[in-house]
């Protein structure tokens, strides 16, 4: 038998190619929700009220230290018991978003946190509603610090995308064990898988690191 | 800190509310779960071996190595971080038997999750190293000391205070990579879990119980780190005197 067959390989790419859109759809639509859904989870944690913060903290905590595999589960199958029945994307990418959602929530809680608190008072002395603070003087002071922290998690979602084969959604891992069981070669197929996370990774990590610097230069010089 | 413990223990009482309420049902998919927890640990204290064992010489090696060593240790720390964990285990699982390699799906799972944990533990481990200050280096060349014998007695053991509260994440991010390893017909947590729903369709109670298992051992992790981080820093601040 031959070790690596590259007519089998040829044969097989186009249909890796078109798994891999849904791959990547699976992705960015799980990062808007980590991306937002963090924002919402941090602020409510830092929340003055103990009966927003404190459920919000249990359920961040709860869902950090749970596998991203059982709550992918958990949605699929057990919602449905309570009338919410999801197809098979939505779901994998509901569980991975909310998983995100709360690594995100640590993230922006760290730029939260680094706001001095002579911002908050100016706010107050300037008679601006919590609201108006919130979007015009906190929000754009915290978040460019940690794009780069969430450009990391926005690759670590993209590695976990593999999991929603597990809910038979026809993602890239899924159409290359379909094809490794129909043809009984499975070599090439999860090679290819490999390799094309490896190089989508090494060039998300590549653009962050260059976004890093862009930020690094325009926070020196503000007002450029 | 307390907020962490109260959200474990309003969690647990929930759990064990659950569990008060439908108590008869759970005979019937509990020992099924527990066989499962005792997969699930024995894979996780594998792994975090064997990511331990991996990722001090791998780190060494991309800092003092020579050259082919270096990349050596280079690809592999790039290779197992920049690809997908069910991918990795996948191609442990069906590829190398195409090589002639047959291992059991258990050494695939512990060796499969043990090196993509150790890749970035090796991150983790060359982070602590050269977070050393320089002095150190600069004390142990000054002493005559050879290169080995001052990262042996001098580096490491200051480094290892550093490291130890990351590799504590990494051991949690290892528990819960370990689901996994049902998708390669391992009998672990997870897969009890679809099992035993397939069985009890008891779905919403057992996967409920799953999560709080998982997060029960997690808890486990979290503590005992956070005792060998106080042993350590003890041992550190004794050694400062």
């Amino acid at each position: 038998m031959k070790f690596w067959d590259w007519g089998y390989t040829l044969e097989i790419l186009p249909a890796l190619l078109r798994a891999s859109i849904v791959t990547i759809e699976a992705t960015i639509l799980g990062f808007v929700i980590a991306a937002t859904l963090g924002l919402a989870l941090a602020i409510l944690r830092m929340s003055q009220n103990r009966w927003v913060s404190v459920p919000t903290a249990a359920f961040v905590e709860f869902i950090r230290s749970t596998p991203i595999l059982i709550q992918i589960f958990f949605i699929f199958f057990v919602f449905p018991e309570f009338g919410i029945v999801l197809p098979a994307f939505a779901a994998g990418v509901l569980a991975i978003g909310v998983h995100y959602a709360t690594y995100c929530s640590e993230v922006y809680r760290a730029g939260l946190e680094n706001i001095p608190k002579g911002q908050w008072e100016a706010s107050t002395a300037l008679n601006l509603s919590p609201y108006v603070t919130f979007r015009d003087v906190i929000i754009p002071q915290a978040i460019p610090p940690v794009v780069p922290a969430l450009g990391n998690y926005f690759v670590a979602l993209f590695k976990e995308t593999p999991l929603l084969s597990a809910i038979a959604v026809l993602e890239l891992m899924q159409t290359a064990k379909i094809l490794g069981s129909e043809n009984f070669r499975y070599i090439e197929p999860i090679t290819l898988v490999g390799v094309f996370f490896l190089i989508m990774s090494l060039a998300a990590a590549w653009l962050i690191r260059r976004l890093e610097s862009l930020l690094d230069r325009s926070l020196r010089n503000p007002g450029r | 800190m307390a907020l962490r413990t109260l959200a474990v223990c309003a969690i647990v009482c929930f759990a064990a509310g659950l569990s008060v309420a439908s108590f008869a049902s759970f005979r019937e998919f509990l020992p099924g779960l527990l066989q499962g927890a005792l997969v699930t640990i024995e894979i996780t204290i594998g792994g975090c071996v064997l990511a331990v064992l991996v990722a001090v010489p791998a780190a060494l090696a991309k800092m003092y190595g020579p050259r082919p060593v270096r990349w050596l240790a280079v690809g592999y720390i790039e290779i197992f971080r920049g690809t997908s964990a069910l991918v990795q285990l996948f191609w442990l699982f069906f590829v190398l038997p195409h090589f002639g390699i047959l291992l059991e799906p258990l050494t695939v799972a512990i060796l499969a999750l043990g090196l993509n944990v150790g890749a970035y533990g090796a991150e983790v481990v060359r982070g602590a190293v050269s977070a050393v200050p320089r002095g150190q280096w600069e004390a142990t060349v000054a002493l005559n000391m050879p290169r080995t014998l001052a990262l042996r007695r001098i580096i490491l053991p200051q480094a290892l205070v550093a490291m130890i509260p990351p590799w504590g994440n990494l051991f949690i991010e290892l528990l819960k990579a370990t689901a996994l390893v049902s998708l390669i017909t391992i009998t672990d947590l997870a897969f009890k879990a679809q099992q035993m729903n397939q069985i009890t369709f008891k779905t919403l109670q057992i996967f409920t119980i799953v999560l709080v298992f998982y997060l029960a051992i997690s808890t486990v992790i979290t503590a005992g780190m956070r005792a060998l981080e106080n042993w350590a820093a003890r041992g550190l601040a004794r050694g400062r005197q």
